[in-house]
């Protein structure tokens, strides 16, 4: 099929710099490590927070980071689609006989960056080693899907920051907000925050729901049905279908710019 | 010196002109520092025993490091970056100028523009909407503003010194992947300093990073007091020397021997 030779010209075209490959992908693992460091740095000095302890923190900020890898990995053309529309480059992209939301999303893949997910698993790993969950249970499905919704989730919160850019080139910026943010927020438990911003993040943007409530079921901190729990992280992926409508009905307000 | 203060004046000039990127950054930050209380306020809740510092005083270092985030050597000038990989460096080295104190300037242009931008608004935003306390005192905040002055000169060294890195590495992408993170962990700003466990203290308190953020904190704070604050400026003057000096001596091994890539 077309999408996997696109894709895998993409990752084959990396492979020819291994060695830069190799550096860039040790530096991602170790830059974004810095973060599960800081959360040890608090828990090692408060131990128990509002009852949640390292190792529970350590399964949400593992699943958090294994989708946000998945998607930074293989959303980067979403990422950089301003840039496409300022040069103009997405007339072409218009003109060859494929969906261009998939054109888009293979035009750029960065598998180096999956070394953010890898750092993920790694998290999730030594924290599951402190549970007694067996590996086929509902536990595992209720992990497996809630990762699959968060790279779902964060997947869909990049093509709405490609989708804005077909109405306005100004301040994409403040995009990092629901990005970046939305990560430095997934990674602690919802219950840290105030119900305001709690509120916004379940039913606005439904982070809670991806990562949060399933895990925070199974720990059996939020009394919720735990079928419940195991379909909420399908809200990433409603939400990532929502993300792609709103592009195309932003591709449809396109107008070249011409040069 | 006229040069140097003129090419100073042209970058701040051209910095200036990006408004609505200031205005997004502002936003982002007042996020992030709103994320951050409530994240410090959730984790002290559930404490009765005394720390390092004490809750006002972790939230009042978030909202100085949201105010001065910029401050940090997070990015290096992309026009520098570009000069070494194309070589148009060499244009650089016939003009009359000493290419470190070039570097230098500019770097220092670079982190002054976004930061007098963006602290000023975050700063009063904080102080009258979400607990930012006052400096300690007069004396404190005075001190604070001083010790913030010699941050920029500190920051800009260690920024030069990265782009310097480049005659030897050319790409330079894993040094500049990791030092924003680095830089953000090491100078204080994800987490105070004074939070760390006591066994990296040794480590943490020499580290040149320190200089940009957690000293002017401590200060503002009041956790240095005023008769040792000579000693902590004394620090960053310290690493500045350094830095500069390594970076001038740097700059000649590096100028001396290296091969201009294509023509």
């Amino acid at each position: 099929m077309l999408f996997w030779k696109l894709i895998s010209v993409s990752i084959r075209s990396q492979m020819q710099y291994s060695a830069s490959f190799i550096t860039l992908c040790l530096a991602h693992f170790l830059s974004t490590s810095v973060y599960i460091l800081a959360i040890g740095v608090l828990f090692d000095r408060f131990h128990i927070v509002k009852g949640w302890t390292f190792y529970e923190v350590g399964l949400i900020y593992g699943i958090v980071h294994i989708g946000f890898g998945l998607a930074e990995s293989f959303a980067c053309g979403f990422e950089r689609f301003s840039q496409m529309l300022i040069q103009g480059d997405f007339d072409r992209v218009l003109l060859q006989p494929i969906n261009p939301l998939i054109q888009i999303a293979v035009h750029d893949i960065q598998l180096m960056r999956l070394s953010r997910s890898v750092q993920g698993g790694v998290v999730l790993a030594v924290s599951l080693s402190h549970f007694s969950f067996t590996l086929f249970s509902i536990h595992s499905l209720v992990i497996i899907l809630s990762i699959i919704g968060t790279a779902s989730f964060f997947y869909g919160l990049l093509v709405i920051q490609a989708a804005i850019s077909f109405w306005t080139l100004e301040s994409l910026e403040i995009m990092n907000i629901t990005t970046y943010g939305g990560l430095q927020t997934g990674q602690y438990p919802m219950s840290f925050y105030d119900r305001p911003f709690r509120l916004i993040f379940t039913f606005l943007i439904p982070l809670a729901c991806v990562a949060y409530y399933p895990i925070a079921t199974l720990l059996h901190h939020e009394s919720i049905p735990l079928w419940a729990a195991a379909i909420a992280p399908l809200s990433g992926i409603i939400f990532l279908f929502l993300a792609c409508q709103l592009w195309h009905l932003g591709s449809r307000h396109y107008h070249s710019t011409g040069s | 010196m006229n040069g140097y203060l003129a090419i100073l004046k042209i970058r701040m000039k051209a910095l200036f002109q990006y408004r609505a990127a200031a205005l997004a950054a502002i936003m982002n930050q007042l996020f992030w520092g709103i994320l951050m209380t409530m994240i410090f306020r959730a984790f002290f809740s559930s404490t009765s025993t005394s720390h390092p510092i004490s809750l006002s005083q972790s939230i009042t270092f978030i909202w100085l490091s949201q105010a001065l985030l910029q401050l940090l050597p997070w990015t290096i000038d992309k026009e520098l970056e570009s000069q070494v990989k194309n070589g148009n460096v060499a244009y650089e080295l016939i003009r009359p100028l000493n290419l470190y104190t070039l570097w230098f300037v500019r770097s220092l242009a670079m982190r002054l523009v976004p930061t007098i931008t963006r602290c000023l608004p975050i700063f009063l935003i904080a102080e009258w909407f979400f607990e930012l306390q006052p400096p300690i005192s007069w004396n404190a905040g005075a001190l604070f503003c001083l010790s913030v002055i010699f941050a920029f000169f500190l920051s800009s060294a260690i920024t030069t010194l990265v782009i310097i890195s480049l005659f030897w590495t050319i790409s330079g992408e894993g040094i500049q992947r990791l030092l924003p993170h680095f830089s953000l962990l090491l100078s204080g700003m994800t987490i105070p300093l004074p939070l760390f466990p006591q066994w990296m203290q040794p480590f943490l308190n020499i580290q040149p990073f320190r200089g940009i953020m957690d000293i002017p904190c401590r200060i503002y704070t009041g956790i240095i007091p005023e008769a040792d604050v000579w000693i902590y400026i004394g620090f960053q003057l310290t690493w500045i020397v350094g830095l500069v000096l390594f970076g001038q001596w740097l700059m000649k091994r590096a100028t001396r021997r290296f091969v201009i890539q294509g023509g």
